[in-house]
Formats: structure tokens, C-alpha cells, sequence
């Protein structure tokens, strides 16, 4: 029995050897899950999920990729069409950059415009990219039950050339703003965790308080790790997040009395989800939540702290911080992360264990003291809005309107002479957005002015009538003192074929987000703690990436034919052709004269006819016995001449019939 | 005697040139005052006045991409000829301060419009000589004194000018005034027979908007049997007649010469036709050349015909206009679309040979009807076709003088042209009225088109049967 045991012991050791060195050679796939909670100034609250799997690379000669932990649909998806990055987010409602904050990470990557948004850059070569971006709409819809497939269509995406300089003729963006987002594009989108949402963070998502918050947007971003050498394949970078905008519920906060309305209603996980954390997922690496507290917020405490003598002399303590007069959370951070600068903000880090049902992990914040900030705003405020009535023609305007941040700019570069400000416009319009680039006007403080004075770059690709979107690409370089710029163009509205309306055509069409960023901004938040770099999520947010925003959804009214009416017009317009045509040819055709002379002979004509009838049958007759009526009739059926008609009209229709085939 | 009765006809002619030029100027003058009416009053932008291949909007934007490095016609945007972009793209972007707009562009389309005017009048004055002294040959003198009265060249001219639909297309900026001038001096050319200036008007009126291809017809008929004139039976009738006088008695050298000139009418002469010919492959080579400099750093030729005759046949833009197309095409199941685009441009076709048969002693008649025609069954007509064909309309007053309907017919463009913009304003910027409501319009206007060409052609044929009885009873008169 034992060298039974043994023998299989070695066989199992021997059989599994090969597969357990390799796998000790790759690394493993790792996943983690995150949860970012803010307070924001408009009595709302940010909750940010953060899930991130990573697929490590591998060799290319095995046969068979095996995941543990990876979606596998996602990889096939990377392998089939060589995705070296993708990002596809789902939104409902508008991030609000004037509250919300406009100028930090949470705001230039995980605010996404209304709808669907895609963008993928292809490792493949530039003329198989539109296939590949075909192909791969495809799948994303069938995967997540969306009509992503109408980014098919070549009026419907485009090729921005500056939005990213390094992928450039192998980008591809599109964006379905009419596309309403509901649980059938969570729900796929869960299935690609591990846990799904039985458990750890995913478990917080109860449905109708993620449906009834302001603003929600599920992303999903791709990155291909490149390979580290020749042979191995690359890895892949599968990062989810949901960015979701909730309002606690005020009855809890007390409405007793009217001073108390001022303070921030109080929430917690429990109270904004319905739901508790039970515990991490078990195949997390790691499960944290995060509590931010904003730059400003954090000053108005400390300014509050200095007028007040009696927390002066513990500033730095933890649990100060978790407990001071504006507000108290309920749980002591495992850790408090601060910004490097002065006067920054400050992150709570709360590790999640094993809970049960017993102790769940529930985090609460409690506001004591009315406290008014606001969030960081973007160098310039942007707004897009339509110009013009009615429904030939009208005119997009882009407004950037300066905030305190270009202030504060202008005082740092106070000393250089020309301080410029650089804001980059892409603008995607409708094919029958006809727009006209040589009306692009500029107002600058409310002055015209010559757009070439601030146009450093432009970059335009007209649309063409149902085969491509217009392309507007802007490099615009403002004085640091700039008040207010508008961007003005003019466009006429298109006409379209009944059937290229969509079902509700009187509602209107959608012009998708311009994007506006500034590159010279970047929004990152420095952390002391080396630690940090080891969660993805913070190392996310430190991550230098250029200010970025999206402007309104424009709704364009187009005029409608009457549906109703293909027949109707169809016989009404052959009818006044065939009038015209009938008409013309009867006047040609018409002769007065011949007419009158038809008319007077007429009599006469008949007399002659009869009797030359009566004389042709005469003469036959003398020759033999009257034939019939109907043998002549016939005879002259077998007319020679005739026969050879019926067979030339025969050949004909047999070449005709030959040649169709 | 004479002279007592020459000096009042003189008089009368200086009277009448006076005149004549004085409303000339008054035209001009009327334009210039609208022109600096502040944005022209929206007329550049008005649908009956600006179509996808008339607007200058359009234009401007073809010159702009041109002028950033792009291909003209990137973008489904311009869809005119190369020329015309060097032609009138600098003038669009150059500003005078204090003046409005879009001047240069104004002034070049109001010198167009009096060129057209003059070339009308011209070609009015040679066809009406012509006409006279053919009407004299057959022995129709007094009709030939009716038909002096009315300086029909001058008419025309006039007619022209003072056309609001003329007005408006050209304060509208629409480039149909540079068509109609290419249209017109073709007709003259042909009249006067000037090969080479016929050739240049039919090339360069063919590049810029297709549809005057067919007026080849009416052209190589000018050039081979002359301007228009009573059917030819007559004159062999007359000949006959006078050989037949002549035998019996004395005879004239000229009276014989005057037999050998209606000999001539009657035989197509080749050499004006070959000559026309030769010259508009000359001139048609040349434009094809100077386009394809000026596209050959893009696509090329090939994409210039793609969206000029391309766009034109195949009807992609569906925006409204005075025509019928954009509405049966916005409506028309798909399947049906390619049959439908054959048979509407087929019923141009289908109709030249018929009429050129009818119509072939007439030739400027022919081509004032296949103008009607191409301007009525055209993609994307504007109100400057129209004009242009009711200014033509002039030249033959006199022929038409017995036309049916012509109250009717007048009241009938008086009203669509006040009604297709009530419309137009209902569905389009108030939003109460219905594409219907418009396209009835459109229907109603090309209904009107449509007896304006019919009866035309009608009092044509009818005036020749009217010659004819006429020849034939002073005929039989003589013979008896």
C-alpha cells in the first residue's frame, strides 16, 4: 500500500512538475479591489470602485492559456484582435466639473461623457485597424449587452491624430451618446471579477441606489503590458472601475432646525449602499477602502483648528483627524496617507479582513460643523451650447471661462514674460452636422479676434456626407490672463434619407462630448508613504496624467420629412412627370393640317379601302374558290417576311436571356 | 420724303436706346443698394437660392480647405468646378473695411449679370435681323414689319435684368450667374458664329453644371443651317416657285442670287460644325488640363468628377430646393433609388430627339426649350435657372405672342415664389408646417414649368402653321 501510495506520489510529482515549474517562473495573476469614498462640497458623495486584474505575460509556445483568475473572454478579445489598449465606459448623468472637482485624477480619468465611450488602439498595421475596430465592436457588444456595434459604421468613429501621440494612425474613438446604461451592462461587467458581486467590495453594489444616483459610470480599461523579451506574450492589465455620485439621505442628518440644514448630511456605507462590507473577496491580493478628504476641506479644518487653541497642541495625531469639530468617522484608519505639499489632502486607508455576519465593516461620517469648500478646478471652465433657431442652420459655441486655478497660475509664472496657456479641442460632429471650419470664429474677453493669433495647431477632417464624421482638432495657446475665450463655428443642418432616422426621430440628434484638455496641467496627488505604490488604485491616482474634461452633449433638432408619405410622393411626383412627358409629345406629335385633311377624307378613305378589299377578293376568287376568312388571315400569319421578325425578336430574347445569366 | 420720315425713326431709336440703357443702369443700380443691405438679406442663404452646388458658403469653404492643404472637395462640401474656386475663392475671404462682406464676389456677379444681359440683347438683335430678312424671302413682308416693332433683343435683355428671380440669385451670391453667362454666350456665339466663343460658353457651361451638355444640338443646327428662321419647306416652295417664274419669264441677276442664298439656307453647311467641334475639344482639353493642375496635388481628376457630376447625378445632398428631387429622394425606398435616378435623368434624354426633329429650322427656340427642361428636371435647381430661361422667353415674343395661359402662367410664378418661402419658413423655422406643405410648392412650380415648356413649344408650332398657311395662300395666289 505505502509504495502504492508513493508510486502515485512520484507519478502526480512527475506529471505535475513541468507545470508547477513553469508557473514559478511566470508570475502569478494578481487582483485587488478597491474603494475610494469622498465627501463632495454640493452635500454629495463620490464612491469609486476599483477593481484591477492583472494577467502577467507568458510564453507564447504554450498551447493553451490557462487563467485563474482573469476573464478569459477579455484575453481572447486582447489575442484576436491585438488590442494594445482599450477603454469602454458606460455613463449616465454629467460629471459636474464646477462642483465635483475638475482638476484632480478622479475627475480627468473617471469623469466620462453621457453614453457609451470607446477608444482602442490596435498593434496591428495602420490598414487592418478599421477592421480590427469593427470586429472588436462587435464582440464588446455582444459582451456587454450594449449597441456598441453602431460604432461599426464608419460615420460613427473616428481617428483622432493628437490625442495620443504615441498610437497615432492606430487609434480609434467613438462615442454613443444616446445610449442609455442600466443593470444589463452591469451585470456582464461584475462577471468579469472573481468574486462577481458575492462578496468583498462588489457586494456593495445594490442596484436601484446605484441606478438612482446623479452621475454613474462603469469603465473598463486595457493596457498590454509589452513584452519584457522575444517569445513571451504580452500581459494584460484589466482595470474596472465604477465611479458613482450618490446623495445621502437628509432625513438622517435631522431637519429639526434651520441651522443644521447648512451641515453636510451625515452618511454611511450602509446608509448610501443599504449594505455592509462582509468581508474581502478571498481572491483579492488586497481590500482596501479609502476615505479622501479634499485639499480645500482640509484647509478649512486647519484654519478652524488655529482659531480654536485647544487642538492646537496635537495637530498631527490620527485620531484628531478622525475626530475634530467638523466631522468624525466612526472607524479608526489603518493608515492616514498625506500629500506632500502643504496644505493637502488626506487619505484614510481601511484594510478590509475577514468579517462575518456578525461584525460587518461599516464606515460612517458624521458631520458636526458646518464647513463650506470647494473643489479644484480645471484652468478653465469648459461649456459647449447650440447658437441659432430653427432648422436649417446654426452655430456650436465652446466657451472656456477662467477659474481661480489660472490665477494661482499666473502667479507662479508671474516672472516669465509670455505665460501661455495651452488647451488642446477635439471635436467629432455628425456627418450631417455639415459644419463650415472657414466660419471658425474666436473671442477672446469678449473681443473678436483673429483666430490665427491663438491657433497654434489645427488639424481638420472634413465629414463626408455618410462615410465619415467631421474631425476638429484645436492647439490653442491663451495668455495666462485670459478671462473668457468662445469658439464659434457655424454649421448647416443635414437632410437625411427616412430610413436613416432613428426610431424617435423628432427628439433629436446627439453631438458627442468635445473634449478639452490641457497638457500643461497635470492632475496627480503625491503621496510620502512607498507603501502606496503597492495598491493600483493610488498608484493610479499618482499617476501624471494631462487635465481632461468633457463638455455637454449637444441635441441637435433636424427636420423630419413626413414618414408617412413614400407613396404618396412617389405617385404624385411620376404623375407630374408623366404629365410633362405626355403633354410635350402630344404637342410635337399634333399636326392641324394633316388633321383637317384626315378629317375630310375620311368618308372617302373608307369607300376606297372597301373596295380595294372587295376587289383583292375578287381577284382570288377568279382564280380558285373563295378562301375563308380565316386562311387568309392565316396565310399572311405565314408571311415569310413575318416568320423572320418572330425569329429575330426570338434570338434576341434568348441572347438577352443569355447575357442576364 | 424719306428723309422727313427717317429723322422721327431715328429719333425713336435714340429715344429707345436711351431708354434702354437708362433701365440697364437702374438694374444695376437696384442690385448695388441690396448688396449693401446689412448679410444681403439673407438671400445667400436661401434654399431657392443657394443649392449645394450654387452657394457661396460653400464655395468659401471649398476655398479654405483648398487653401489649408486639403483637396477642394474633401468633405462633401464643394461641389463646383477648380476654376470658379480661383476664379471667386479669393474674393470670398478679401474684406474692405467698411464695406460689406462679401462686395468683390457681389460686383463680379452683377457684371455677369449685365455681360449675360448684353449678350442677350445682342444675340436677340442678330436673330431678329435674321428672322426678318428669311420672312422677307418668302414674300411675308408684312409680317416681318410686325415682328420689327418690338426690339426683342432689347426685351430680353431687359427681362433679364429686371427678372427678380435674376435680382435674387445674384445679390444671393448664387454662382448660377456665371452659368447662365457661360449658357448665354455659347447661344451667342452660335448666333453671331463664332466657333470659338460658342465653343468656350458650351465647354466651360458643360464643366460647370452638367445639365447644357445637351444644348450641342441646338448649337451644331445653328452653326450648320443658321439662326431661326420659318420652316424650310417654304423656302424650297418659294424656290420652286421662282424657278418656276423664272423659266416662264424675265429674270434678274438678282433675283437669282437672292434663289442661290435660299438654296444655302436649305443645305446643312459642315465646315461652321467641324470648326465648332475642333474648338470645343480644344477648350475641353484645356479646362480638363487646368483642373488637373489644380487637383493633381490631391486626388485628382478623377475626384473632381466624382463630386461634381457624380454629386449632380446621383443626388446624395437631400436638403430642400425648388425642385421635386430632394423630397422624392428622401423618401423613395432604397431599392428604388438607382431605377428612379435612371429614368428622372433619362426623361431629358427622351425628350432632345423629338424636339430636335420638331424644332431643328428653330435652333436658338430648341435651345431656350432644352434649358427649360434641364432647368426643370435638374438635381438641384435654383431660381437663377429660372431666370435665365425667362429671359431667353423674351427673345421670342413675338413668335409666342399667341401662347395660352401666359396670364395664368405669370400669375402662377407670382404666387409660387410667394408662397415656397411661406412654406419654407413654416417648416423649417417654425416648426408648425409640414415638408408637405413645401414640396406642394415644389410640385406646383414644376407643374408650371411644365405648361410654361407645352405651350411655348405649342405657340411655336402653331406660328409656323400660321407662316405656313400664310406662304402657301400667297402661293396659290400667284399660281392662280
Amino acid at each position: 500500500m505505502a509504495v502504492a501510495s508513493t508510486m502515485i506520489l512520484v507519478i502526480s510529482l512527475i506529471l505535475f512538475l513541468p507545470i508547477l515549474s513553469s508557473s514559478a517562473i511566470v508570475a502569478e495573476e494578481e487582483f485587488s479591489e478597491e474603494l475610494l469614498l469622498k465627501p463632495l462640497p454640493d452635500r454629495k458623495v463620490l464612491a469609486h470602485f476599483h477593481f484591477q486584474t492583472e494577467a502577467p505575460p507568458i510564453h507564447e509556445d504554450s498551447f493553451a492559456r490557462h487563467h485563474h483568475l482573469f476573464p478569459k473572454s477579455i484575453s481572447q478579445l486582447v489575442k484576436k484582435f491585438h488590442v494594445k489598449a482599450m477603454e469602454l465606459s458606460f455613463t449616465q448623468g454629467r460629471w459636474n466639473y464646477e462642483r465635483w472637482g475638475g482638476f484632480d485624477p478622479m475627475s480627468s480619468q473617471n469623469a466620462k461623457p453621457p453614453g457609451v465611450e470607446l477608444w482602442a488602439v490596435f498593434d496591428v498595421p495602420p490598414h487592418q485597424v478599421d477592421a480590427s475596430w469593427k470586429n472588436l465592436t462587435h464582440s464588446l457588444s455582444g459582451l456587454f449587452c450594449a449597441s456598441i456595434n453602431f460604432l461599426e459604421s464608419s460615420s460613427s468613429y473616428s481617428a483622432p491624430k493628437w490625442a495620443s501621440q504615441s498610437a497615432l494612425g492606430s487609434l480609434r474613438y467613438g462615442s454613443l451618446p444616446r445610449e442609455a446604461v442600466c443593470t444589463e451592462n452591469l451585470t456582464p461587467w461584475l462577471k468579469l471579477l472573481p468574486c462577481r458581486d458575492k462578496a468583498g467590495l462588489s457586494a456593495l453594489m445594490d442596484r436601484p441606489s446605484i441606478y438612482r444616483s446623479f452621475y454613474h459610470s462603469q469603465r473598463l480599461h486595457l493596457t498590454a503590458s509589452k513584452a519584457l523579451a522575444d517569445g513571451l506574450e504580452s500581459g494584460i492589465i484589466l482595470e474596472q472601475t465604477l465611479t458613482v455620485v450618490l446623495q445621502p439621505d437628509i432625513q438622517r442628518a435631522g431637519l429639526s432646525s434651520p441651522d443644521e440644514i447648512k451641515i453636510q448630511p451625515s452618511w454611511s456605507l450602509s446608509s448610501i449602499f443599504g449594505r455592509k462590507i462582509n468581508g474581502r473577496c478571498v481572491l483579492a491580493k488586497s481590500s482596501n477602502v479609502y476615505l479622501q478628504v479634499e485639499r480645500d476641506l482640509v484647509n478649512q479644518l486647519e484654519n478652524l483648528q488655529k482659531n480654536t487653541a485647544a487642538y492646537a497642541a496635537n495637530d498631527t495625531s490620527i485620531d484628531v483627524l478622525r475626530r475634530n469639530l467638523v466631522f468624525e468617522v466612526s472607524n479608526t484608519p489603518d493608515r492616514v496617507h498625506r500629500e506632500l505639499e502643504k496644505s493637502s489632502s488626506i487619505l484614510y486607508e481601511y484594510s478590509i479582513k475577514e468579517y462575518n455576519d456578525a461584525e460587518q465593516f461599516d464606515l460612517s461620517l458624521t458631520w458636526k460643523y458646518p464647513v463650506v469648500w470647494s473643489s479644484s478646478h480645471a484652468p478653465l471652465y469648459a461649456s459647449r451650447f447650440l447658437m441659432g433657431s430653427g432648422n436649417e442652420r446654426g452655430s456650436i459655441a465652446i466657451s472656456l471661462k477662467s477659474t481661480e486655478l489660472t490665477k494661482d497660475f499666473i502667479a507662479v509664472n508671474n516672472v516669465e514674460e509670455k505665460c501661455k496657456l495651452q488647451v488642446n479641442v477635439l471635436q467629432i460632429v455628425p456627418w450631417y452636422i455639415k459644419v463650415y471650419y472657414h466660419t471658425l470664429q474666436l473671442l477672446v474677453d469678449e473681443k473678436p479676434q483673429a483666430v490665427t493669433d491663438f491657433v497654434e495647431k489645427m488639424s481638420v477632417s472634413p465629414s463626408e456626407d455618410k462615410v465619415s464624421p467631421g474631425v476638429m482638432e484645436l492647439v490653442l495657446r491663451f495668455p495666462c490672463d485670459i478671462k473668457s475665450a468662445v469658439l464659434n463655428i457655424d454649421f448647416d443642418k443635414g437632410f437625411l434619407h427616412i430610413d436613416e432616422y432613428p426610431p424617435d426621430a423628432n427628439q433629436g440628434f446627439d453631438i458627442p462630448s468635445a473634449i478639452i484638455s490641457f497638457p500643461d496641467f497635470h492632475a496627480g496627488l503625491q503621496f510620502s508613504n512607498d507603501s502606496i505604490s503597492k495598491s493600483p488604485m493610488l498608484s493610479k491616482l499618482q499617476e501624471k496624467s494631462p487635465s481632461l474634461s468633457y463638455t455637454e452633449v449637444l441635441l441637435v433638432p433636424l427636420t423630419t420629412p413626413d414618414f408617412s408619405m413614400p407613396y404618396n410622393v412617389i405617385t404624385i411626383t411620376c404623375t407630374v412627370f408623366a404629365l410633362y412627358f405626355g403633354s410635350l409629345l402630344n404637342v410635337l406629335r399634333r399636326r392641324v393640317g394633316e388633321e383637317e385633311r384626315l378629317l375630310k377624307n375620311k368618308d372617302a378613305n373608307k369607300v376606297v379601302f372597301l373596295r380595294r378589299i372587295l376587289n383583292k377578293l375578287r381577284g382570288r376568287s377568279s382564280e380558285s374558290t373563295p378562301p375563308p376568312q380565316q386562311s387568309s388571315s392565316s396565310s399572311s400569319f405565314i408571311n415569310p417576311k413575318l416568320i423572320l421578325k418572330v425569329l429575330m425578336v426570338a434570338g434576341l430574347t434568348i441572347e438577352w436571356q443569355y447575357y442576364l445569366k | 420724303m424719306s428723309t422727313k420720315t427717317e429723322t422721327p425713326v431715328k429719333k425713336k431709336n435714340q429715344k429707345k436706346i436711351q431708354c434702354f440703357w437708362s433701365w440697364v443702369i437702374g438694374s444695376v443700380i437696384l442690385r448695388l443698394i441690396i448688396i449693401y443691405f446689412p448679410k444681403n438679406l439673407n438671400l445667400s442663404s436661401r434654399p431657392e437660392v443657394s443649392t449645394p452646388l450654387t452657394s457661396i458658403r460653400r464655395l468659401a469653404e471649398g476655398y479654405w480647405l483648398k487653401q489649408s492643404s486639403m483637396s477642394p472637395y474633401a468633405g462633401s462640401m464643394y461641389h463646383g468646378s477648380p476654376l470658379l474656386l480661383t476664379l471667386l475663392g479669393p474674393l470670398t475671404v478679401k474684406r474692405i473695411e467698411g464695406q460689406p462682406d462679401h462686395l468683390l464676389c457681389s460686383l463680379v456677379f452683377v457684371i455677369a449679370d449685365v455681360v449675360t444681359a448684353m449678350l442677350i440683347c445682342a444675340a436677340g438683335k442678330k436673330l431678329q435681323a435674321a428672322y426678318s430678312s428669311s420672312l422677307q424671302s418668302i414674300g411675308l413682308h408684312h409680317l416681318s414689319e410686325d415682328s420689327d416693332i418690338l426690339p426683342s433683343g432689347d426685351f430680353a435683355a431687359l427681362l433679364y435684368l429686371w427678372n427678380p428671380f435674376t435680382i435674387v440669385a445674384c445679390v444671393g451670391l448664387s454662382t448660377s450667374a456665371i452659368e447662365n453667362l457661360m449658357v448665354v454666350v455659347t447661344l451667342y456665339g452660335a448666333c453671331a458664329r463664332l466657333a470659338p466663343l460658342a465653343a468656350f460658353g458650351w465647354v466651360m457651361a458643360t464643366h460647370l453644371s452638367l445639365y447644357p451638355a445637351i444644348l450641342i444640338i441646338p448649337v451644331i443646327l445653328l452653326f450648320g443651317y443658321g439662326p431661326d428662321a420659318p420652316p424650310r419647306k417654304l423656302f424650297r416652295q418659294r424656290t420652286n416657285l421662282e424657278v418656276d417664274d423664272s423659266a416662264s419669264g424675265d429674270r434678274s441677276c438678282l433675283e437669282d442670287e437672292l434663289v442661290n442664298e435660299k438654296r444655302m439656307l436649305n443645305v446643312f453647311s459642315w465646315r461652321p460644325v467641324v470648326l465648332f467641334l475642333f474648338w470645343a475639344l480644344l477648350w475641353s482639353s484645356y479646362v480638363l488640363v487646368l483642373c488637373g493642375i489644380y487637383v493633381q496635388q490631391h486626388s485628382g481628376l478623377q475626384e473632381m468628377f466624382k463630386s461634381t457630376y457624380g454629386f449632380i447625378l446621383t443626388i446624395q445632398d437631400l436638403s430642400p430646393n425648388i425642385g421635386v428631387f430632394w423630397y422624392f429622394f428622401a423618401e423613395v425606398f432604397d431599392f428604388f433609388r438607382s431605377f428612379f435616378l435612371i429614368v428622372f435623368h433619362g426623361n431629358i434624354l427622351l425628350m432632345i430627339l423629338p424636339l430636335a426633329l420638331r424644332l431643328n429650322h428653330r435652333p436658338c427656340f430648341l435651345a431656350f426649350v432644352y434649358i427649360v427642361l434641364s432647368s426643370m428636371l435638374k438635381s438641384y435647381p435654383s431660381v437663377g435657372d429660372s431666370a435665365l430661361y425667362l429671359g431667353l422667353l423674351g427673345l421670342f415674343a413675338y413668335e409666342l405672342k399667341d401662347m395660352q395661359f401666359s396670364f395664368f402662367l405669370f400669375s402662377g410664378y407670382v404666387g409660387v415664389s410667394l408662397l415656397s418661402p411661406v412654406m419654407h419658413n413654416l417648416w423649417i423655422w417654425r416648426g408648425t408646417g409640414n415638408a408637405n406643405f413645401y414640396f406642394a410648392t415644389a410640385i406646383g412650380y414644376a407643374c408650371l414649368q411644365i405648361i410654361l415648356v407645352v405651350e411655348s413649344v405649342s405657340a411655336m408650332l402653331n406660328h409656323d402653321r400660321m407662316i405656313t398657311k400664310l406662304t402657301t395662300a400667297k402661293l396659290q395666289n400667284v399660281k392662280s
